[in-house]
């Protein structure tokens, strides 16, 4: 499943709308994303980064508009969707009192797994959880758990990542490991979008760049940026130094 | 189809495993069950534990005791976001609704073994009718078949602790009804025959909300 | 958008021929219709009694036709009138409710029976609650209108069942509320009109309540709109 297709967009979304009541989240979003592309997406709080992605989850339904993901239309198939994404979010969605082994495994035969226990015990040693295989996920710090949330979205494989806000609440030395685990296991193989508040982070992993504001892209960027172009052209559509 | 099994199952096992590492639902319930028996019991006189009011004590204890239960097993995926995970697999929402449902069933049964002899012992009744295990598993199906998608509805809404309850026990009333009338029948030596049509009440609920529940719980916890 | 509107005429047709006719049947209720035998003036209520109680069922099945049509459309209107019809008829049931107590209370001495019809009925009256809970305290909108429809086809499946547990229930134990002889021509006539008349009641209090409704989300549309701008 890692061998990136080559025909046809990893993502495209054509004006994608979303309204709670009266409140709009997502006003038309336009996208393509190539296989193999990093995408990282930046905004304020409210701009509507962790709705778009939610929607490209198949978590949430847009109001109108369309999207595919992995070639499968979000509406029509989202069961195929599904297994083709794999999703870390700011809340890690483990199980305290399950083992950071039983989570994978439960994870595992709900994405029908084959060769579960070889792909966990792998999964754990690349994130650099064997000492705790065991423990239940309530004794791991916030960084472990972010780790072991990564071999969570990657248990079943899947061609394209969906990562919103990873880093949070994670200090210097955790969030720097994390994206080591992100670069070393992720990237070339695999479609990544990755919301993020941190500019360093966005522009050293990223091929591409976005910005949105209000539930609209206002920027977007094709290449890489470097760090201080970045913080300019932030500042310009944001009006917020990072 | 057998994937589909394996993944309702995956679900329970999730479920009683969390639920055997931490005892909390398991031991709240027990523990509030039987405080509701014997608060209740304060308002009786000696000779006055017919099997009628003590049917209705027993499943008063059960009920207030599900409502409990029920409020709990949507909590606890809801804190971490891991409802959000359990919609991200690639499974049939009836495949979720399901599991949870079977998880309560199970934690349902537990309690109402524990519970019924010492029921029986406190309000000296004269012994364990069988007939009461089969009310006891169609009741608890019933409770588990609405409860399971209005927890998952409440702990959407303000005022959680609330709507629970305000949801369930209305729509569950039959159910209770049929409860409490059969068993009182079978603790005074009532047979097959006798329960039979309250039987087919709890069994006509439980096959319309099984049939249901699953098609709507969708509705209930998307965004 | 929708401009705020006048009632039509059709709806001023409709307001006027409900108030005829409610007019009549309380002709017919007081005046025309001679006194039971058994029960005496009180029985006059029954009168009120069904027609109240035929509507708030009637009332029922509106909202869950509205919950399904909600559900497949996502239409707000449907959910608009769904819940109209909700409050018409939890109100509906509690006049059946006091009705019915109003009625029992001369033949039994009591304010209450747990009579099984009452039951019912006071089951029906929880269960229009948790609908109009469940809209209210929703954390938003469309979560409320969902959630209403679910219980609106939930609640209405269960009215079936719960009407069967109370009927096997009052087997064992009879009603105390039993008619002798059947309904005489003048009783029926006296009873047909007061239906209809209570079924037109019933319909322009939902009409008019649904107007209503629908120029609130209009104007908070229009405040939404303009607060945007600024």
């Amino acid at each position: 499943m890692t061998t990136a297709q080559t025909d046809g967009y990893a993502i495209e979304a054509k004006r994608l709308i979303k309204r709670y009541g009266e409140h709009y989240a997502l006003r038309g979003i336009d996208l393509s994303v190539k296989w193999g592309d990093f995408l990282a997406i930046f905004g304020p709080n409210g701009a509507g980064k962790t709705t778009l992605l939610k929607v490209l989850a198949t978590i949430v339904k847009p109001s109108s508009g369309d999207a595919s993901v992995a070639g499968f239309d979000l509406r029509e198939d989202a069961v195929k969707v599904r297994q083709r994404i794999g999703v870390v979010s700011h809340q890690t969605l483990l199980y305290d009192d399950l083992s950071a082994y039983e989570n994978l495994r439960f994870y595992g035969k709900m994405y029908e797994v084959p060769d579960l226990k070889d792909r966990i015990n792998r999964l754990i040693a690349q994130v650099g959880l064997e000492s705790r295989m065991h423990d239940p996920v309530r004794t791991f710090s916030r960084g472990m758990q972010q780790r072991l949330a990564i071999a969570r979205a990657l248990i079943h494989d899947p061609p394209i990542l969906l990562l919103d806000e990873p880093g949070t609440g994670l200090d210097q030395h955790a969030s720097a490991m994390l994206a080591n685990i992100i670069i070393s296991t992720l990237t070339g193989q695999r479609t990544i979008i990755m919301t993020t508040h941190s500019l360093e982070q966005g522009a050293a992993l990223g091929n591409r760049i976005m910005i949105m504001a209000n539930g609209k892209i206002t920027y977007e960027e094709s290449k890489q940026l470097d760090i201080s172009s970045l913080r300019e052209v932030y500042y310009q559509h944001t009006g917020v130094k990072n | 189809m057998r994937s589909a099994a394996g993944k309702t199952l995956a679900i329970v096992w999730k479920d009683i495993t969390s639920e055997m590492r931490t005892k909390e639902i398991a031991t709240s319930l027990i523990a509030f069950a039987l405080l509701v028996i014997v608060v209740v019991s304060f308002t009786l006189e000696p000779g006055e534990n017919t099997s009628p009011i003590a049917a209705g004590i027993l499943w008063v204890a059960f009920t207030f005791a599900g409502v409990l239960g029920l409020s709990r097993s949507f909590a606890t995926e809801k804190d971490k976001g891991c409802l959000q995970g359990l919609m991200l697999c690639p499974v049939d929402r009836s495949i979720l609704y399901l599991g949870k449902m079977l998880s309560i069933v199970v934690f349902m049964i537990v309690v109402e073994i524990i519970i019924i002899p010492i029921f029986i012992v406190l309000l000296d009744q004269s012994g364990f009718p069988p007939q009461l295990a089969v009310i006891a598993l169609l009741a608890t199906i019933g409770f588990a078949a609405v409860g399971t998608l209005f927890s998952a509805m409440a702990v959407n809404t303000r005022a959680r602790e609330v709507m629970m309850p305000l949801l369930f026990l209305p729509v569950a009333s039959p159910v209770i009804i049929a409860a409490i009338k059969s068993t009182a029948l079978v603790l005074s030596g009532g047979s097959w025959g006798d329960i039979a049509s309250w039987l087919g009440v709890m069994a006509a609920f439980d096959a319309i909300f099984l049939a249901v529940s699953p098609l709507v719980f969708e509705v209930v916890i998307e965004e | 958008m929708q401009a705020l509107k006048q009632n039509t005429r059709s709806v001023n047709g409709l307001l006027g021929l409900t108030f005829a006719l409610m007019i009549a049947a309380q002709f017919l209720i007081f005046v025309y219709v001679p006194t039971e035998r058994t029960m005496g003036v009180v029985q006059r209520i029954f009168y009120f009694h069904v027609p109240l109680a035929w509507n708030a069922f009637l009332a029922f099945a509106i909202v869950f036709v509205c919950s399904i049509l909600y559900l497949r459309s996502r239409d707000m209107k449907w959910d608009r009138l769904a819940r109209s019809s909700a409050e018409i008829g939890l109100l509906f049931t509690t006049l059946v409710l006091i009705t019915g107590t109003i009625w029992d209370k001369p033949a039994w001495g009591v304010w209450w029976t747990w009579d099984p019809r009452l039951t019912a009925t006071l089951i029906l009256w929880f269960i229009y609650l948790a609908y109009l809970f469940v809209s209210a305290y929703a954390t938003e909108e469309s979560q409320g209108a969902r959630y209403a429809a679910v219980i609106g086809i939930i609640g209405f499946l269960d009215v079936p069942i719960v009407a069967l547990a109370i009927v096997l229930w009052q087997t064992q134990h009879p009603s105390p509320l039993i008619f002798e002889g059947g309904l005489t021509g003048s009783m029926l006539l006296t009873l047909m009109v007061s239906i209809v008349a209570f079924t037109l009641l019933y319909l322009s209090l939902l009409i008019l309540r649904n107007s209503l409704r629908r120029d609130t989300d209009e104007i908070k549309k229009l405040k939404q709109y303009m607060d945007e701008r600024n």
